[in-house]
């Protein structure tokens, strides 16, 4: 651990050479046509034994490399396997129409809702216009006034978590980022719109938080969720970002000790070895996982809700409160 | 977070030092120490306006002896067990010893020119008077403690450090603990004024100090969301002259106005005079 050189996904080197058998087997099958189906199926199951083992005890830092897995599952990639008559609606009204951030309407499960979805993009050109998933304050804006509609016309809002940060340049300070954060999070939370939001992969700091305050925030189980990325933490800490594995352990960004903390509502489960395994089967997972806490959230009455969300926010916070008979009253 | 640059731009780390003269971080002039503190601690030379303390900004703000501190009772706690080269409790251990506070935040009630009010502030000294749990609570209980009473709340944020890191996702949260009950305060019809010092970044510029009902700025201060530094490595270009100043923000809209320290009581009390 902490050093930059090795090869931080390592840890499914194991993995990847049963799977690499498994297609010489299959392969050797196809061409010779002997039967080896079931030393095939002995690996795939070594596999999965291997697999459940790795899994199970990754550490902060191989997790946070797969939530920057480039073939894991993004927010377009669960538009078209979840969200149904997905209808984009673009634009924050005042700059311009940041491609970091989509939202639109569509339906799940039988429900109109709002989705607004951070967005990496898959090819190089996309990412380039996605600035690799880091908004800019029109996205931001842009993600406000689409809640509004959403408030305005009764839909719930699903908010998909996945950037390393709001952008950090010149054009973004100019147009006010970190005012247009503060005023997202402040009408986050108290919308009169129910609010479901899941971390799908990255979720760096302020730039996330400006899309989550939510009813229930989940997060899936190789996402994570911080209040720096772990190479700036490391930066900070040793001056030195290739120390940025012993920073994701400092730093608890990882689901279970963000359960244990109380910042998020629940873990997602993955398919076994990652969604970027098995984007389907995560596409299911997560479809039924949406449409089981809108249930819950959408039934209750709106002010309710809110109130409710308030007092989530209001006793979130680690401290300890001296008794004040022990002190002595203070004056300047 | 926004941790670079901010150290020199500090300048001044605790009270001023003992001595005739006074050195200035931006202009590196010489000034009669006198004549500083007559002229609240701002740079004849260049303007540039120098760290206060709390007390120094309670003095500047407030009327004579009407300050009440509340909530200073609350203790951060080390919830993650955060270890670094020096771990989050030695960190906190010599910011207490360094500044004979338990944290970074101060609040109570006061009065300015006869006016019942609300009033808080982050000490930049502290930790670069970052955010974590405390601070968090304490804003949470002021913005209350305001709606209840019906007073305004004027807050004067100093800090650099953004939301803090030792608290991990904690700390990100007080942004939304903040800002929830600001908006509430807010929706009760109460007036909030941000008073933005140098500096205000990160975490903290977006979620509460961003959310007054009038933001004021001293002049030159540092103001933005990502750090300078942070800023310069991922676009891998300078920086222009000014960037992320109090004027580049009002230049660009996002503060209602600019008001050097002489002024800035008579200023501040002007607005409440007008708005409740
Ligand atoms: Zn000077």
């Amino acid at each position: 651990m902490g050093d930059a050189k090795a090869d931080p996904r390592d840890f499914e080197k194991p993995i990847l050479e049963i799977e690499q058998r498994i297609a010489d087997l299959e392969s050797f099958q196809r061409k010779a046509s002997v039967d080896v189906s079931a030393e095939i199926a002995k690996l795939h199951e070594e596999c999965d034994q291997r697999m459940r083992e790795i899994y199970s005890q990754l550490t902060a830092w191989q997790r946070v490399q797969l939530a920057r897995d480039p073939n894991r599952p993004g927010s377009l990639d669960y538009i078209g396997m979840i969200f149904e008559d997905f209808l984009e609606l673009h634009g924050d009204k005042a700059y311009g129409d940041d491609k970091a951030i989509v939202t639109g309407l569509c339906r799940i499960g039988g429900r109109r809702i709002l989705l607004v979805a951070q967005r990496k993009g898959k090819t190089t050109k996309e990412r380039m216009a996605c600035n690799f998933g880091s908004p800019h304050p029109e996205g931001y804006r842009k993600a406000l006034e689409k809640m509004k509609l959403a408030e305005k016309f009764g839909l719930p809002v699903v908010t998909l978590v996945n950037t390393p940060g709001a952008y950090p340049g010149i054009g973004a300070e100019e147009r006010g980022q970190a005012v247009i954060i503060a005023r997202n999070i402040l009408e986050m939370s108290r919308l009169r719109a129910p609010i479901l939001s899941v971390v799908i992969g990255e979720g760096g700091s302020g730039g996330a938080l400006a899309i989550c305050v939510a009813d229930r925030l989940c997060i899936l189980e190789n996402a994570y969720f911080s209040v720096i990325s772990p190479e700036g933490c490391a930066s900070i800490l040793w001056r030195d970002s290739g120390k940025a594995s012993v920073a994701a352990e400092l730093l608890k960004l990882s689901p279970h000790d963000l359960l244990d903390l109380g910042i998020v509502d629940e873990v997602i489960p993955e398919p076994l070895g990652g969604a970027h395994r098995n984007p389907q089967r995560m596409g299911e997972i997560l479809k039924a996982k949406l449409i089981e806490q809108l249930d819950q959230i959408d039934r209750v009455p709106i002010d309710r809700l809110v109130e409710r969300r308030y007092r989530k926010y209001r006793q979130i916070g680690r401290y300890q409160e001296i008794e004040l008979a022990k002190l002595a009253p203070t004056q300047a | 977070m926004a941790f670079e640059k901010i150290r020199n731009l500090l300048g001044r780390k605790k009270s001023l030092p003992g001595g005739l003269w006074m050195k200035c971080p931006d202009c590196i002039g010489m000034i009669y120490r006198k004549e500083m503190e007559e002229r609240k601690l701002v740079c004849p030379a260049c303007n540039y306006h120098f760290t206060m303390t709390p007390q120094e900004r309670i003095h500047l703000l407030l009327d004579e002896e009407s300050f009440t501190r509340m909530w200073s009772n609350l203790e951060p706690v080390d919830a993650l067990n955060f270890e670094g080269v020096t771990s989050y409790k030695q960190k906190l251990e010599a910011a207490q010893k360094e500044t004979g506070e338990r944290d970074a935040v101060w609040a109570g009630v006061g009065r300015l020119e006869g006016r019942p009010l609300v009033f808080g502030l982050t000490d930049s000294r502290f930790m670069m008077g970052s955010m974590g749990s405390v601070v968090g609570e304490t804003i949470a209980r002021a913005f209350e403690f305001a709606t209840e009473r019906r007073l305004p709340v004027v807050f004067v944020s100093g800090s650099g450090g953004g939301a803090r890191m030792y608290e991990g996702a904690l700390s990100l949260m007080q942004m939304a603990k903040s800002s929830a009950t600001i908006a509430r305060f807010q929706e009760a019809g109460g007036l909030y004024i941000s008073v933005l010092t140098n500096p205000t970044m990160a975490g903290v510029m977006a979620s509460f100090a961003a959310l007054g009902d009038v933001l004021v700025a001293e002049p030159k201060a540092l103001i933005g969301f990502t750090g300078p530094r942070v800023i310069e490595q991922t676009i891998r270009q300078e920086l222009p002259k000014g960037f992320q100043t109090s004027e580049f923000l009002l230049e660009h809209g996002f503060v209602d106005l600019i008001v050097e320290r002489p002024k800035l009581r008579r200023e501040v009390a002007r607005l409440i005079e007008y708005l409740t």
